[in-house]
């Protein structure tokens, strides 16, 4: 009975918030961000770099676009924080769970 | 709810004040980071470890996979504008960009399809080695959410046609959108991870 009457007060209480929506200019200006980003990639991995160098670039690159992609494309730049934390605690947990699964078994050594 | 400003006020009346059907959305985004997750270390796990070929720099041609990347770069783009359509309220310019999208989708997948087949020409089947086991499981079940993505788009295309969307078309076409922009953020991290990084030497 409680528990009904404080999600009934929250519900009340839960505050409109207001979005702010990229123009579709916005939107293919980040769209030639990633094409660029893409075509610097292609062209690393036919420049002849090689080892750490050139993961540590490429790496770089593929965050750079992910980051793109989810902060403007899905939106959670701009949208609640809350549903940027319950992406990020898939994202980071399967982030930190499968680099642990990688170091024990010395695939960074490889 | 959109203003020519862009900016859209929404009130959610849940216990949380968010859309309940948006916060399952991103939840079941983060469960699905745990299944690529999963298939992405299998693949690192074992590359190198074929004993025998074809190996990657046999089979991969990184020209032909760049453009399909650049189709599933343009496909988002097209989402996003699609959606923005949708704020707009222009629904016949937001089922254009919806229809862009799945062709774009559908020409990705069909390029996976004649990748496959080329591969397994060359040698390279799903039993042959590690690197073809893990190779087609995980871009397998990519082009299976693809393909999901296609089927989603279509049906909100012909729900859109025949008007039986609801009052608020932008909602869904967001909905469908992030599971879209999903699928382009996995390949982003596969076309590196797969393609670009060179298997070690053994």
């Amino acid at each position: 009975m409680t528990d009904d009457t404080q999600t009934t007060e929250h519900a009340t209480q839960a505050p409109a918030h207001a979005e702010y929506h990229p123009s579709a200019r916005e939107y293919v200006r980040v769209g030639l961000i990633l094409v660029a980003l893409t075509c610097i990639e292609v062209y690393l991995s036919y420049s002849g770099l090689a080892g750490a160098k050139l993961i540590a670039l490429l790496l770089t690159a593929t965050v750079i676009k992910f980051l793109m992609v989810v902060g403007y494309f899905m939106h959670l730049k701009f949208d609640n924080g809350r549903f940027s934390r319950m992406f990020a605690l898939g994202a980071i947990g399967a982030l930190t769970l499968y680099a642990a699964v990688l170091l024990m078994f010395g695939v960074w050594g490889k | 709810m959109a203003d020519i400003t862009g900016v859209t006020v929404h009130e959610e009346h849940t216990s949380t004040g968010l859309s309940s059907t948006k916060l399952a959305m991103w939840l079941f985004l983060a469960s699905e980071c745990m299944l690529f997750g999963g298939l992405i270390t299998a693949y690192m796990l074992y590359r190198g470890a074929s004993l025998k070929g074809p190996y990657p720099e046999d089979v991969f041609d990184i020209g032909y996979t760049s453009v399909s990347s650049f189709v599933l770069l343009a496909s988002s783009l097209t989402m996003v504008l699609a959606h923005n359509a949708a704020l707009e309220k222009d629904y016949p310019r937001m089922r254009l960009w919806l229809t862009g999208t799945a062709m774009l989708g559908l020409t990705f997948v069909g390029g996976q399809v004649f990748e496959f087949t080329s591969f397994y020409r060359e040698g390279l089947s799903l039993t042959t080695n590690m690197f073809g086991t893990t190779f087609y499981v995980l871009t397998g079940f990519h082009g299976v959410h693809v393909t999901v993505g296609v089927l989603m788009l279509m049906i909100l295309v012909v729900m859109s046609w025949r008007s039986s969307l609801s009052d608020d078309p932008a909602f869904p076409v967001e909905m469908v959108g992030l599971y879209w922009h999903f699928v382009d953020i996995v390949w982003i991290v596969i076309f590196t991870l797969v393609y670009l990084i060179p298997t070690p030497q053994k």
